[in-house]
């Protein structure tokens, strides 16, 4: 094993060299060619064995052998979803720069494709969120009569799947496809409104400590320093031990309480951005201007300093609300975080997990677990590509 | 030279403090559990006279400052109470082997999450150097740009996707690992490591994007200073420019990355310990979470707490020592 790779990577470089000694001696030593380093020109083999390995991986995938095509099959399914979204960001950006106003249009023309996908991914979340219960052929909740449970999903009769369940049926007989559905409505709406309170409690509390700085500033600071001393995923999972106590004698849901810690754990780090942005804010002449002119502190917070602080702010929203999605992931997949019976994408992993352990045989069986981890890495991964975008365009790093 | 010693107690006693309070807010976060100890062990046939015994014999009588700094007392005599979920009677008699303690719990386990992290920053911190400084050197091309798209990727899914993935072609359809890391004491070096391979890559693939963009960052950032300038005048080929000339003046904010990350990886480990059921803290951290094992979250808590804030010290000392500027304060 170890030595057949080691012979190919020695082959690589012999063909590096021989293709750049070809590409020499054809373009009668261009310079192109000629200042080559062999690095470069490895890297070219390298970049097409790997593009050659995944179209015969691809063919693989389609082959009639069942046992040969099952081995393949997530490597087909990840190509033709990755070509899939490409195409699809691609009609995006074409159609957000001829639709729209002249301001989305300049947006979307300098816009990498990356972007145009998280954008696009993001648009389609929302839509599944807000029109969850229109969506969803069944409730989230709902255990169908006369309906058997673990049904595979495909929605082949010959391997245990329905027609009607397309994604098949989890071990209590509930549909998965509208579990996933009601799952983008839940953890994602919670994993949002928890990162919309930790913003309005890190951003209350930063600009108030940058604008009256004082005891006050110092007292929230050190508080702040103790909680970030503590990692935050360790301090979520110890403060839902006890709201998990607490949660059935005051007769208040665990999640209200899991909303609440994580928002509080995550307001540490806006309270800094806020508070580090707000400071430098605050120096300003038209600050001073407005002081003088006899302004209140919630003039001077909403009217000069918040819209001031708009850019980083949103920026960090982003990044926060990725942090926050996964973390209530984490504890969901745990076990302590959504409560079933809501649909929650974490809790379906765990439900499901062990059934990737049945690839080889069945690889439809293994899917559902993967479409809901993938449901959440999608988003995250979507959010990032938005927010890298936004902070290159507005960094103006160019090298 | 004393002037680095002193800023390094200054840090150190900081960090002892910051220990300190933490441990204070872990004490109040926990005794703000309704009902004790006492009437959970005995359950709800508890009568009143065996609840203020056990209250008596375990301190629970006493005030919460008292009892602060008994356990606080305990934990640094290695002594840090005895788990919940093992107690029995003797226990609390002191008539017990001594098996049933938290500490004896935790040992073995601890010690398993520190091969588990030191074999993931064995594979990852190479990787993501040699990676970085790849992308600086064929920086905004094909090869630069699927790199970064690979680490975002990666970076931004949770630790159960990767696990999953990685489990479906690298034990599943390919039977190159295992998928259950069931170590055990006495085990040979190379089934350890070839077992807990799985948890170790996933882990590797988490905390990768991180040092792979610091350190293509911080080499791009002096590819403009005037020396690098000198040295391409030179003739030098770019891979010794950046090797020699680049890297070592851009090492401290690698290092600094690099620390923050081994700080990052003892608490990610929890999730991905799970997954594989690999037998570390982390996993006991969870378990004790789910049937409220008090003690031991409380330690686990303090162990992890402890590590994140040992390694941020790391970091910032590192950082001063690698920079002269702070090395010698005005």
């Amino acid at each position: 094993m170890i030595i057949w790779i080691l012979a190919t990577l020695v082959g690589m470089g012999a063909l590096a060299w021989g293709f750049r000694f070809a590409g020499q001696a054809a373009t009668g030593n261009a310079p192109k060619f000629r200042d080559m380093p062999f690095g470069v020109a490895y890297g070219y083999v390298l970049g097409a064995v790997v593009l050659l390995w995944l179209g015969w991986a691809y063919l693989q995938g389609r082959s009639a052998d069942p046992l040969v095509a099952n081995k393949f099959f997530f490597l087909r399914i990840a190509i033709e979803g990755f070509i899939i979204f490409a195409i699809a960001a691609w009609l995006f950006r074409i159609l957000g720069r001829s639709v729209g106003t002249a301001w989305t249009k300049k947006m979307f023309r300098s816009m990498p494709l990356t972007a145009s996908f998280g954008i696009l991914t993001i648009l389609i979340y929302a839509i599944l969120a807000i029109f969850a219960p229109a969506i969803a052929p069944y409730g989230q909740e709902q255990i169908i009569p006369g309906v058997a449970a673990n049904i595979t999903p495909g929605g082949d009769p010959a391997l245990g799947g329905s027609p009607d369940f397309p994604l098949g049926t989890d071990q209590i007989g509930r549909d998965i496809l509208s579990r996933l559905i009601y799952g983008a409505q839940n953890t994602v709406g919670i994993a949002f409104a928890t990162t919309l309170l930790a913003f309005l409690l890190g951003g209350t509390f930063g600009f108030l400590a940058a604008t009256l700085g004082g005891w006050l500033d110092q007292v929230l600071s050190r508080l702040v320093d103790v909680l970030m001393a503590i990692p935050s995923l360790i301090f979520a999972l110890l403060l839902m031990t006890i709201a998990s106590v607490w949660a059935p004698e005051l007769g208040i849901p665990l999640t209200v309480f899991m909303v609440l810690i994580i928002a509080v754990i995550d307001s540490t780090r806006v309270y800094r951005l806020a508070r580090a942005v707000g400071q430098n804010i605050v120096v300003m002449d038209y600050i001073e201007a407005a002081k003088l002119r006899g302004e209140g502190l919630g003039y001077l917070v909403f009217k000069e300093i918040l819209p001031n602080a708009t850019a980083p702010l949103l920026a960090e929203f982003g990044l926060r609300f990725c942090f926050v999605f996964l973390t209530i992931a984490a504890l969901s997949f745990l076990g302590v975080g959504i409560q079933p019976p809501l649909a929650d994408w974490g809790t379906m992993v765990r439900d499901l997990g062990g059934f990737v352990n049945y690839a080889q045989f069945a690889p439809m069986a293994a899917t559902a677990p993967l479409l809901a981890a993938g449901a959440i890495a999608l988003l995250t991964v979507a959010v990032n590509f938005v927010v890298d975008w936004m902070l290159h365009k507005s960094s103006g790093l160019k090298e | 030279m004393g002037n680095v010693l002193t800023i390094i107690l200054q840090r150190l006693l900081l960090g002892v403090l910051t220990l300190l309070i933490v441990s204070v807010v872990i004490f109040t976060a926990v005794n703000l559990l309704p009902g004790d100890f006492a009437q959970n062990i005995l359950g709800q046939g508890a009568t009143p006279d065996a609840v203020a015994s056990i209250r008596r014999d375990l301190g629970l009588d006493q005030p919460p400052i008292t009892r602060y700094f008994d356990w606080l007392g305990g934990v640094l005599r290695g002594d840090l109470g005895t788990s919940f979920a093992q107690a029995n009677f003797a226990s609390f008699t002191g008539t017990d082997s001594g098996a049933t303690t938290v500490a004896a719990q935790i040992a073995p386990r601890f010690a398993n999450t520190m091969f588990l992290a030191m074999v993931t920053a064995a594979i990852a911190v190479p990787f993501s150097i040699i990676l970085g400084i790849l992308a600086a050197l064929y920086r905004n091309t094909v090869f630069d740009r699927a790199t970064n798209i690979f680490t975002l990727s990666s970076i931004s899914s949770p630790e159960f996707f990767l696990a999953y993935i990685l489990i479906l072609f690298l034990a599943v359809l390919n039977p190159i690992f295992p998928s259950l890391s069931n170590i055990f004491e006495g085990m040979a070096f190379s089934e350890r490591l070839e077992k807990s391979m799985l948890p170790a890559l996933t882990l590797t693939l988490v905390v990768t994007a991180h040092m792979m963009r610091m350190t293509r960052a911080a080499i791009i950032n002096l590819l403009a200073s005037p020396y690098i300038e000198m040295a391409r005048l030179k003739g030098l080929s770019p891979m010794r420019v950046i090797v020699k000339h680049a890297l070592p003046n851009a090492l401290a904010p690698i290092i600094n990355v690099i620390a923050l990350n081994l700080a990052y990886l003892i608490t990610g480990v929890v999730v991905v310990e799970v997954v594989f059921v690999y037998p570390g803290i982390g996993q006991l951290f969870v378990d004790s979470v789910k049937i409220r094992d008090i003690p031991v979250v409380q330690a686990c808590c303090l162990i992890f707490a402890a590590a994140y804030i040992l390694l941020n010290l790391t970091a910032d000392i590192l950082s001063i020592l690698s920079n002269p500027r702070l090395r010698h304060p005005k």
